[in-house]
């Protein structure tokens, strides 16, 4: 959706610069979520529904808490849950609330080709404009967090938008208001780390959980989302959230490189034949009577006109 | 100019005709080869459309983003089918022989357009042939990762490197092509004339023949007269 009252800092598959392409006005937003206290009530997940208009879909029991294995297209908010076995064999139910994690630098716009279907805000948000989107899944391959999602009837990509429409009306996301242990928080991204860092001390500080720590990967500098994790050298132990995620290479490289030697290939190739012609011409039929000296005058414009017919 | 053809469009290809008249493509075959070459322009024209924003504005000629990604993979699959159809037709024209590593070697005198210094070639010439093996592979590759990009959350995430795959097949295999192309409508265009009202018209005078295919003019003709 699009939001006026937000300004620009980049759109996807757009020659040129964007209109109003850093102005800066909003501060950068962020969403902190402390999986310490969160109790997996999936409250974020009624009011995302609620808010962006979605019914609940069927859920798949796999013999877990999970209720269904991803985020979908119409389910941008979802709770992982991992029973994890700590060091001393005991066990624990790590929660993640996931979702759209806003990144610095999102692999979703850099794949994505179409003018303006996607949109970073200088607040920080990233979100997919439906009315620009062709549907055709590059955003899958460049986000390193399996986030977008298509909708097979409407043939766009979906995902969570921050709640750019509440957010741009000066409102938190609808997730934040709904969350009753208060593990959800909203603010200025300087804020909202500033109070990662103070709840990562105090668990270190006087709870003994040594490993405790804010995700806010650098890889794809930074997120609009952060975490506070019991341990932040596992992440991965959070339903998979990934260690170091980065930008896939190869999608730097096709959006960045490849370009620049394929169109250059490709110029190069039409006017190499171009050049070729100018200097070499067509090539002409041999006909019998010229190979025994009796050229006609006439005969090679015959060739042009008759495809070689005598 | 007379309006009776010369030719029939159920007879084989290589069939001589008095008037001067060899038959070089089928009815059968000038169909696949101008039902491949729309079906591919599309790919192209919408592939490149989402290859580099500054193409983007190709989309628009052909209904606009949304309408070029959902035709793009069903245009691609029937190119493909016409792929492997001309592979039945032509398959067996299109092994490398002998005469045709000469060719090559010799390449030099044909882009020189000093054809007299090469060794004489059959229905097709070797530059012909690597475009229809690489036109053969291009689109096993193109189809195979067009499928990955299709169907691209399909792909489980514990095997999303096959998601960079795809993408770096299909634009590798799509560019390589694309440089096939450019040289095959320039030789069938501009280069070789004939050559073009061969593939709409299906006749060449037998002269061109055995200007360009001396060894399928003696083959057609069975007259060996001019070898030299």
């Amino acid at each position: 959706m699009s939001q006026a009252t937000l300004s620009i800092r980049q759109i996807s598959g757009h020659a040129g610069a964007a209109p109003g392409e850093n102005v800066e006005r909003d501060y950068q937003v962020c969403k902190l979520i402390d999986t310490t206290t969160c109790i997996g009530c999936k409250a974020c997940e009624v009011a995302c529904l609620e808010w962006n208009g979605y019914t609940f879909t069927d859920t798949v029991f796999d013999n877990s808490y999970q209720t269904m294995p991803e985020t979908a297209w119409n389910y941008w908010n979802l709770i992982k849950f991992n029973e994890h076995e700590r060091a001393d064999g005991s066990i624990t139910l790590l929660m993640r609330k996931d979702q759209c994690m806003h990144c610095a630098d999102p692999g979703c716009l850099k794949a994505c080709p179409a003018d303006g279907a996607i949109v970073q805000y200088t607040n920080g948000i990233v979100d997919f404009q439906q009315q620009n989107c062709i549907g055709c899944g590059y955003c899958v391959s460049g986000c390193p967090f399996d986030i977008p999602k298509f909708n097979p009837t409407t043939k766009k990509m979906f995902k969570c938008t921050l709640c750019v429409d509440r957010v741009s009306e000066g409102l938190e996301p609808a997730c934040i208001k709904s969350c009753p242990t208060g593990c959800l928080h909203f603010g200025s991204k300087e804020d909202m780390v500033d109070l990662a860092e103070t709840r990562a001390k105090q668990l270190r500080e006087n709870y003994g959980i040594k490993e405790a720590g804010v995700y806010d990967p650098a890889g794809v500098g930074g997120t609009g989302v952060i975490y506070v994790l019991h341990d932040v050298n596992n992440p991965e132990a959070y339903g998979g959230l990934p260690k170091d995620p980065h930008i896939p290479w190869v999608v730097r490289f096709w959006k960045g490189p490849a370009k620049w030697i394929g169109n250059l290939a490709m110029l190069g190739g039409i006017l190499g034949v171009t050049l070729h012609y100018l200097r070499y011409g067509p090539k002409q039929v041999v006909h019998d009577h010229d190979l025994e000296g009796e050229p006609e005058q006439d005969k090679n414009r015959q060739d042009k006109n008759n495809g070689g017919r005598p | 100019m007379t309006a009776s053809r010369v030719i029939s469009p159920r007879e084989p290809a290589g069939t001589v005709h008095p008037e001067g008249i060899i038959t070089r493509y089928t009815l059968n075959e000038r169909l696949n080869h101008w039902f491949a070459a729309l079906t591919y322009l599309y790919c192209l024209i919408t592939g490149l459309a989402f290859w580099s924003p500054y193409m983007y504005w190709l989309a628009a000629i052909v209904g606009g983003g949304p309408t070029a990604r959902f035709w793009h993979p069903w245009f691609g699959l029937a190119f493909t089918v016409s792929v492997f159809l001309m592979y039945d037709m032509w398959h067996r024209d299109m092994r490398t022989t002998e005469a045709d590593k000469q060719w090559s070697k010799d390449v030099e005198y044909y882009i020189k357009n000093e054809d007299e210094k090469l060794p004489p070639i059959g229905r097709f010439n070797h530059g012909q042939k690597i475009f229809f093996w690489l036109m053969l592979y291009g689109i096993i590759l193109l189809l195979i990762s067009g499928i990955g990009l299709w169907f691209v959350e399909s792909i489980p995430w514990s095997l999303h490197w096959l998601r960079y795959l795809a993408v770096t097949i299909h634009v590798a295999a799509a560019l390589a092509t694309i440089g096939g192309f450019i040289i095959h409508v320039y030789m069938g265009t501009a280069m070789v004339r004939g050559g073009f009202t061969s593939i709409i018209r299906g006749e060449v005078s037998t002269a061109w023949a055995k200007t360009h295919h001396r060894l399928w003019y003696e083959q057609v003709t069975g007259d060996t007269s001019t070898k030299k």
